[in-house]
């Protein structure tokens, strides 16, 4: 594993963050060094073992087929960057 | 039948797999409490949830869940007791978390069959791989605006099961038997509405072409296509398009396309995406769920008969014949209607008058079975009056059209208009023997050999009861007269 | 007014009760004392107005004899719970100008137990951070400082917290921990702090850092406070899937209860070079303390320890890097238009609104959970998550609660350890553990290091048994008699 540059262009465009291009080189190289950090975790013997995704021990509750919310069109636009007609307001996407 | 494609070089194999996104049918959102009806006004069906507020939680819809497992059991397929949801990741305008709360590694449903039947009465298996549950995105308008995108949240989150096939359909035409079989399961079930111009069913085609028993070609996805038409459309279009390339000398991108209802054409999508990495993990905000084979049962238990197994029944029990059988058990009411309809009476003769003058009359009128000015006990009752022999065949017709047209039932119109069954054999003596001195000619050349003028006979004496005289006394007496 | 600084919330209670003193009159004490720790910026806003429309309200409901348990006491909330009408930021440039039109479900029943709200307490950007250093409002000033030193660290991430309940200018605050956000200020500023078990408090309404770690707790100046407040904050909540349906333990009985006959366990793996001096000292101090009081040390092992800060700084920047995804300048927040697509201002929105730490974390967790990455990183933490519980669920079977330090150093200067991620991640070596595991822990000031900065202790007991936790809590607190002010206490600053 090795993150360079082009990795950081990959993942900053991935997570939708606007990396400029003088910053990628050293961003690359903090990266690495996390991760190096991280890799410690290969010593582990995981084998068998189940992963751990929640430390909850009870199942996923289910609740009622109600309607309970809804009709608060003000509330859902109230911090709306833009607007209009009660539509969220976004650039031209182009599919 | 074979469904090889000729192209230039030689024979082509087409090769379909669909997956299809359907609407459980419930009052709330899969994971939030704001309400699933169709044509709110633009974020009116929006929750905090909905619109992924910082803090909200999703809390799963147990119907939803129900719905789903509904879903495979109509699909005779394996429900999984543990599924777990996780976060599809990618960026888009009407996907307000940023990620599609759906499921990946552990579906709810596991493999399943359908059925599908052809116009040439071949039967084919269609494996279904899986059935997960997942929420719909929001909706972009892109007309409202020169330089803008409206967005609307009122789909966000309303529950969706993505019931995805096997690699097994080879043709448009399979593919289009393979949507309308599905819907009509759904709709059975109760699952889904199969609404397709609302969007409650679309689907994502994927179509590849290879040499007849070769490795599967390079395939692209057509997606959310929401009539059969443009499915059957869709596929033909890149069938064609495929070979052509590949008989060029080109490749086949692996790529998604989309379909244009007005040129019946599909193109690349514009804004090419980046390679596909949706970065899945089990969503932290929900626990795995666990279902338990009680909760299952309970289901299976209120599983209604599905279309298959009635059309078994029509075709081994009532005698009609397997296409009308199908006809019949298209829909649940179409069947529920001839059940009722044809209950202690002369099964193929009341399928008979449902396939042939009922549909042909809505039809015709514009209506369906759910308006039908005829009901079931009304087309029963019609059907009597010809066993008992009260009115022929032919007088049913008209008497249906009156029923058709006003709603009586067809008694009263026989009584009113004086339509009864002329079934007196004195009567009808007296009418064959007005017709033999009529046609005492004819009468000479029959008892000369000439027996197609049998016919001529019959003819002229129904002519003559105004169509009330039994037909079959007709005959009877004629004979005998005639000798 | 400043001796109203002095009590804490159990004797303000009484005082209350008893109409020694009024709500408002409190709250107008802890107003001003915000005022005057100003230079401490452990607010990042005030509501002053609602503050008091709260305090008559709570007047008036202990005049009619409807007092609720926490009825007239002053709060300060960490601004990652959404609070209605009141401007929640998470400390981001992205959030700048939310409100939110809901309340979080934990400070509702705050609210509607009788707190008084005081404003929003500063915090790490996003809660991503050990000093508090990353939020757009700068730093949160630690009061306490050595001797004509430069500005300490009040830690983080709930650094406003831990410094607003020890300057005197709140009297009880909300945090929240997610690898140690409570814990660690807590032990920097001289208070005390609790991380709950995992679901004991509902997460609806808190801006969410790592869904699978992120918990809710308390800021108080006493253990005797904690339980008051953390009984509070608690419970079912049909609103958070993860919320456990999980009754209370008597928190009250639990504080007089005596730790004799107790087993402590003392894990191997928490020595560690880096510490200092003094605190390994304290350890040994609070291990002493213990057996004084009737409890029985025994020495145990949880082997995978120095595997739960690495399988942290996978697991909590994936989650975080899905949860962040929802700032996009879509429908609140800051938007930056540039260029002409919607990428393009997706990408300008999240560059210009998140610091850099918040987007270190986005990217690691990005990669760790990318095409090809998935199994070496995310699923591998989640299996050494695993072999953490499983450590500790087997130490529990051999002992009642835990006794580790709560950090491996005391407070240190602002602007010294920022450039060095790494440096910073190891603040939380001795808590992150509990937030893998879910279960609840407990900083309590215990003593002070060589330049006179608070020492924490750290206890930790199983799911579910905060009882336990506070009985030994309640009894390190006492041995320890730890007290004394902050140099810049608000009662100070007049
Ligand atoms: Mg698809
Ligand atoms: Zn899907």
């Amino acid at each position: 594993m090795s993150v360079d540059k082009d990795t950081v262009k990959k993942i900053a465009r991935l997570a939708r963050l606007d990396v400029p291009e003088e910053r990628q080189e050293q961003i690359a190289g903090e990266l690495r060094a996390i991760l190096s950090w991280i890799e410690e975790l290969g010593e582990v013997d995981t084998a068998n073992v189940e992963p751990l995704a929640s430390v909850t021990g009870h199942s996923l509750p289910l609740r009622a087929d109600k309607v309970t919310d809804g009709n608060k069109v003000d509330d859902i636009l109230a911090n709306a960057p833009e607007q209009a007609s009660g539509f969220f307001v976004v650039p031209k996407v182009v599919e | 039948m074979s469904n090889l494609v000729s192209g230039q070089t030689g024979d082509w194999e087409v090769v379909i797999g669909m997956e299809v996104h359907a609407q459980v049918t419930s009052q709330a959102k899969l994971f939030s409490g704001s309400s699933t009806t169709f044509g709110a006004g633009p974020n009116e069906n929006v929750s905090l949830v909905d619109a992924a507020m910082p803090g909200m939680l999703p809390v799963i819809n147990e119907a939803c869940v129900r719905q789903a497992v509904k879903t495979g059991l109509g699909l005779k397929a394996d429900i999984n007791l543990y599924s777990v949801f996780d976060r599809k990741n990618y960026f888009y305008a009407d996907l307000p978390q940023g990620y599609q709360i759906s499921q990946f590694k552990h579906p709810i449903v596991g493999e399943g069959v359908l059925t599908i039947e052809l116009a040439d009465g071949s039967a084919h298996d269609i494996g279904i791989e899986r059935i997960h549950l997942e929420q719909d995105a929001g909706k972009s308008l892109h007309d409202q605006h020169p330089s803008k995108s409206y967005i609307d949240l009122n789909r966000s989150g309303v529950a969706l099961m993505e019931i995805v096939s096997r690699p097994d359909l080879r043709s448009a035409e399979q593919a289009g038997a393979y949507i309308k079989k599905l819907r009509s399961i759904l709709r059975y079930l109760g699952t889904c509405d199969g609404n397709m111009e609302e969007g409650s069913l679309r689907a994502d085609v994927n179509v590849s072409v290879r040499r007849p028993g070769d490795e599967l070609g390079t395939r692209t996805e057509t997606k959310n296509l929401n009539s059969v038409r443009f499915i059957m459309q869709a596929i033909d279009y890149e069938v064609e398009r495929q070979i052509e390339v590949i008989e060029a000398g080109g490749t086949i991108d692996q790529e998604t396309r989309l379909f244009d209802t007005s040129t019946g054409a599909t193109r690349q999508m514009r804004s090419k995406e980046d390679a596909h990495d949706y970065r899945y993990f089990p969503d932290p905000d929900l626990l795995p769920l666990q279902l338990t084979a009680a909760f299952v049962d309970e289901i299976k238990a209120e599983l209604p008969e599905l279309p298959d197994d009635i059309k078994t029944r029509m075709v081994s029990e009532y005698g009609l014949s397997s296409y009308d059988a199908s006809v019949l058990t298209e829909e649940r009411e179409t069947a529920s209607f001839y059940e009722e309809a044809s209950k202690g009476r002369d099964r193929k003769l009341v399928a008979n008058w449902m396939t042939s003058e009922l549909f042909g009359a809505l039809n015709k009128a514009g209506k369906t079975l759910a308006n039908s000015p005829v009901s079931p006990d009304a087309l029963g009752a019609l059907v009597d009056l010809i066993s008992d022999g009260t009115i022929s065949g032919r007088i049913a017709k008209d008497v249906f059209a009156e029923m058709f047209e006003t709603g009586s039932p067809a008694a009263d119109i026989i009584e009113e208009k004086g339509l009864k069954q002329v079934s007196d054999s004195r009567a009808i003596e007296g009418l064959i023997e007005q017709v033999m001195a009529e046609n005492q000619d004819k009468v000479d050349e029959y008892r000369s050999g000439k027996d197609k003028l049998f016919g001529f006979f019959v003819g002229q004496t129904m002519k003559l009861s105004g169509g009330q005289a039994n037909p079959a006394m007709v005959n009877q007496l004629l004979k005998e007269k005639l000798k | 007014m400043d001796s109203y600084l002095e009590l804490t919330a159990t004797q303000a209670r009484a005082a209350l009760q008893n109409k020694e003193i009024s709500a408002t009159e409190l709250t107008n004490a802890y107003l001003t004392a915000a005022t005057a720790t100003e230079a401490l910026n452990n607010y990042v806003c005030m509501t002053a107005e609602k503050a008091l429309e709260m305090a008559a309200a709570s007047d008036k409901r202990i005049a009619d004899g409807t007092a609720g348990p926490l009825e007239g006491l002053p709060v300060g909330v960490k601004d990652l719970f959404c609070t209605k009408g009141v401007a929640t930021t998470a400390c981001s440039a992205i959030l700048k100008g939310f409100v939110p039109e809901y309340e979080s479900s934990v400070t509702s029943q705050l609210w509607s137990d009788g707190a008084v709200m005081l404003g929003k307490l500063n915090c790490d950007e996003f809660a991503m951070g050990s000093a508090n250093e990353t939020s757009v409002f700068g730093a949160a000033v630690n009061p306490w400082s050595a001797q004509g030193g430069a500005d300490l660290a009040a830690g983080g991430s709930s650094g406003g917290s831990a410094s607003a309940v020890a300057a005197g200018s709140a009297l009880l605050a909300t945090g929240t921990d997610t690898g140690g956000s409570i814990r660690q200020p807590a032990a920097f500023c001289g208070v005390v702090g609790m991380k709950p078990t995992y679901g004991r408090c509902s997460r609806w309404g808190i801006v969410a850092f790592a869904s699978s770690l992120d918990q809710a707790g308390p800021f108080t100046r006493d253990v005797a406070d904690s339980a008051l407040m953390f009984a509070s904050m608690a419970g079912h909540d049909a609103k958070d899937s993860t919320s456990a349906d999980a009754s209370l333990p008597d928190l009250q009985a639990a504080l007089h209860a005596s730790v004799k006959g107790m087993k402590i366990g003392i894990p191997a793996e928490y020595v560690m070079d880096s510490m200092d001096e003094a605190i390994t000292k304290l350890w040994q101090q609070g291990q002493d303390w213990l057996v004084e009081a009737g409890a029985e040390l025994v020495p145990i092992s949880l082997p995978h320890t120095r595997y739960a800060l690495p399988a942290y700084y996978i697991i909590a920047p994936a989650e975080a890097s899905s949860n962040l995804a929802r700032y996009d300048g879509v429908r609140y927040g800051a938007r930056i238009e540039a260029g002409h697509s919607l990428d393009d201002m997706y990408e300008a929105t999240r560059a210009a609104g998140f610091g850099d730490e918040v987007q270190r974390r986005i990217m690691i967790g990005t990669y760790a959970l990318s095409a090809g990455y998935y199994d070496a990183y995310y699923l591998k933490a989640q299996q050494v998550r695993r072999l953490i519980k499983d450590d500790f669920d087997k130490a529990f079977e051999g002992v009642d609660a835990i006794l580790t330090p709560a950090t491996p150093t005391a407070a240190f200067p602002l602007g010294v350890k920022q450039d060095d991620p790494i440096t910073m991640y190891l603040n939380d070596v001795f808590t992150v553990p509990a937030n893998l595991a879910g279960i609840p822990g407990i900083s309590v000031p215990a003593g002070f290091s060589d330049c006179g900065l608070p020492l924490g202790l750290q206890v930790l007991s199983g799911a579910f048994r905060e009882d336990t936790l506070y009985t030994v809590a309640a009894c390190l607190e006492k041995q320890a008699g730890f007290s004394g002010q902050p140099p810049r206490h608000a009662a100070m600053m007049n």
